[in-house]
């Protein structure tokens, strides 16, 4: 009888979800790409590449030459650093701001959400009475008050992007554990004397990460997209300690008319795989977890 | 009916106070005495307190919060500590530069990617459809200021085809500058749109009633016309109204760099001179827009859908 105790492994959700996901060349691609991001990033933060970016190579703007080596091959910026180091600097900033906005977000969200649709009645009510005033907040006012309120910089990027874009993640959480709360397995797993934490860590929040891991993506998607844009507005990085994108995206604007187009080339086309990577990663899980919603 | 948007109205009311007191929360958290900032550096202490008077700081919070709420009913929002102007003269004259600007570049963004929007849903899975997506998804991810910048570089810069900036209040004058912020806005808005608008369109092609209506014969301009468009209008209705106060907002990296001065202009150089009575009143300004489109876009629904009722 020994071929009964053979365990039988069968297909979960998730085994499913990868062998879907390996399938999808984009979502190989994309994950391919956000890998070496993220190296990159890890690189930077223990100055294993990059830290030098602060050293004049040459003169001022002098532009792109191939001749001369790496570094030159996207040519200075006004001080004579060279723009590729900075743009790989920048890869540190961009993954920091998506990470540690998530890191913010996402528990409040998560936590918020699941109390809200799990228990349901005043807490709910509080709840969504509170996220619904986030929410009627226009988001860009709200950065720009949390901005000023907490002073500049990275950090404070960050914390307003993490402040104000938990809201749609607490109301997803929210709907899928008022849907679960109820199921059979939910209420089977309460019969064998599971209590509310129990229920829902160990069975209703499993079946919610999913929404969670694309979260987690589209948060870098909007990360990476808004830190340009209040760096731009002199909300963001404090110059010296590290370059960003969105400052040589920001330093553009007075030097385009002059002719001095690297530092922009050099920043978008840093930007452009890994926010694509991102966007066609979440879109990539969205429908390898759920079919259904295919478009 | 009728019951139905006196609840909502009175749903909106601790909304917009619980909104306004946060927002005052975060205001008073600023660090820095606005008193000082306004006597500059040679006052004495008794300007300093004539000027805390003045702006109502020696109250206690609640008459604060208090006065920040008159600002809004009365729409009085003092003096901007840098132009010394009255903020009110400043956001009139804002909306309507803001609105010259918003308002074509929404009626094209919208009626572009509501078609093309169409178009593609119907030929879900073409290479049309995908070459469509798979472009809108690429687009996005360059940064806004990127576009903004190439646009006022070559067309502007390069080509001469537009001026480069600047703006003319008079009503015939300013469309020569607005043009091309005009172009570079509905290209801004069409990648994002597009989609949306293709998710709202697939939702409703794939219905019963779509069946129905083809399987009793109905040609695809009649089911389109007749049924699915009608249905899709109610999403896309309630979109469109709560779009609204973002238009007259103006977009706020646009006027910048094309220097028309609208309400985002307003907004970027009052953030540049730490001007907190400005970004204060707009920020409360907006909000209070759009919480009332936000109503307004439920009563719509409830209207054009009878199932929606308030608890």
């Amino acid at each position: 009888m020994k071929f009964l105790a053979r365990k039988i492994k069968g297909n979960s959700l998730w085994s499913d979800a990868l062998r879907r996901l390996l399938n999808d060349r984009f979502a190989t691609w994309s994950f391919v790409v956000i890998t070496v991001y993220v190296v990159m990033a890890i690189l930077v933060f223990f100055n294993l590449v990059g830290s030098s970016w602060q050293e004049s190579m040459g003169p001022s703007r002098e532009a792109p030459d191939l001749s001369q080596g790496p570094l030159h091959w996207m040519g200075l910026d006004i001080f004579g650093r060279s723009v590729v180091l900075k743009t790989i600097q920048g890869t540190y900033t961009a993954m920091y701001v998506g990470l540690v906005s998530s890191l913010i977000a996402i528990p409040i969200g998560v936590l918020f959400g699941a109390v809200a649709g799990y228990f349901g009645g005043w807490v709910d009510d509080l709840i969504t009475w509170f996220s619904t005033m986030l929410a009627n907040i226009p988001e860009f006012l709200l950065l720009i008050a949390i901005a000023i309120a907490m002073g500049k910089g990275t950090t404070t990027v960050c914390i307003a992007l993490g402040v104000t874009s938990w809201v749609g993640l607490a109301r997803l959480i929210r709907a899928e554990f008022m849907k679960h709360k109820n199921r059979e397995y939910v209420v089977a797993a309460q019969a064998l004397g599971g209590g509310h934490m129990r229920r829902i860590m160990k069975h209703i929040f499993p079946n919610v990460l999913h929404i969670v891991i694309i979260s987690f993506s589209l948060r870098f998607v909007t990360g990476i997209k808004s830190e340009v844009i209040l760096t731009y507005l002199g909300l963001g990085a404090e110059i010296g300690q590290r370059s960003s994108w969105g400052l040589m995206i920001a330093d553009a604007s007075g030097e385009l008319m002059q002719g001095v187009w690297w530092g922009l080339a050099a920043a978008t086309a840093a930007m452009f795989p890994i926010v694509l990577a991102f966007s066609l990663f979440a879109d990539a899980l969205r429908d390898a977890i759920d079919p259904k919603l295919r478009h | 009916m009728f019951a139905y948007i006196v609840r909502r109205l009175l749903y909106a009311i601790p909304i917009l106070l619980g909104t306004t007191f946060l927002l005052f929360l975060l205001f008073n958290v600023v660090p820095g005495d606005p008193a000082l900032q306004l006597a500059g550096k040679h006052a004495t202490r008794e300007v300093i307190e004539t000027i805390r008077a003045e702006l109502g700081l020696n109250k206690p919070w609640y008459g604060q919060y208090f006065d920040m709420l008159k600002q809004l009913i009365t729409f009085d929002f003092g003096r901007s500590y840098w132009t010394k102007q009255k903020i009110t003269d400043m956001i009139l004259a804002g909306a309507g530069t803001s609105f010259s600007l918003g308002f074509p570049a929404f009626v094209i963004s919208t009626s572009i990617s509501l078609l093309v929007g169409l178009v593609i849903a119907l030929y879900r899975g073409s290479k049309l459809d995908k070459g469509v997506v798979a472009f809108s998804v690429a687009a996005q991810s360059v940064s806004l200021l990127v576009y903004i910048l190439a646009g006022q570089y070559f067309l502007a810069y390069k080509m001469g085809l537009f001026p480069i900036s600047g703006y003319d209040p008079d009503f015939i004058g300013r469309w020569q500058y607005l043009v091309l912020p005009i172009i570079i806005f509905v290209f801004l808005s069409v990648a994002p749109e597009l989609r949306f608008y293709r998710t709202i369109f697939l939702d409703e092609l794939y219905q019963d009633y779509v069946r129905t209506a083809r399987s009793k014969g109905l040609g695809t301009k009649a089911v389109l016309l007749r049924h699915v468009l009608k249905n899709a209008m109610i999403p896309i209705l309630t979109n469109l109204v709560i779009t609204i106060p973002f238009l007259i907002l103006g977009s706020v990296l646009i006027e910048s760099f094309f220097q028309i001065p609208g309400l985002g202009d307003l907004i970027v150089k009052a953030i540049a001179n730490n001007d907190r009575p400005v970004l204060i009143s707009m920020t409360v300004l907006g909000t209070f827009a759009y919480i009332i489109f936000n109503l307004i876009s439920d009563i719509l629904y409830a209207l054009v859908d009878p199932r929606v009722q308030l608890k």
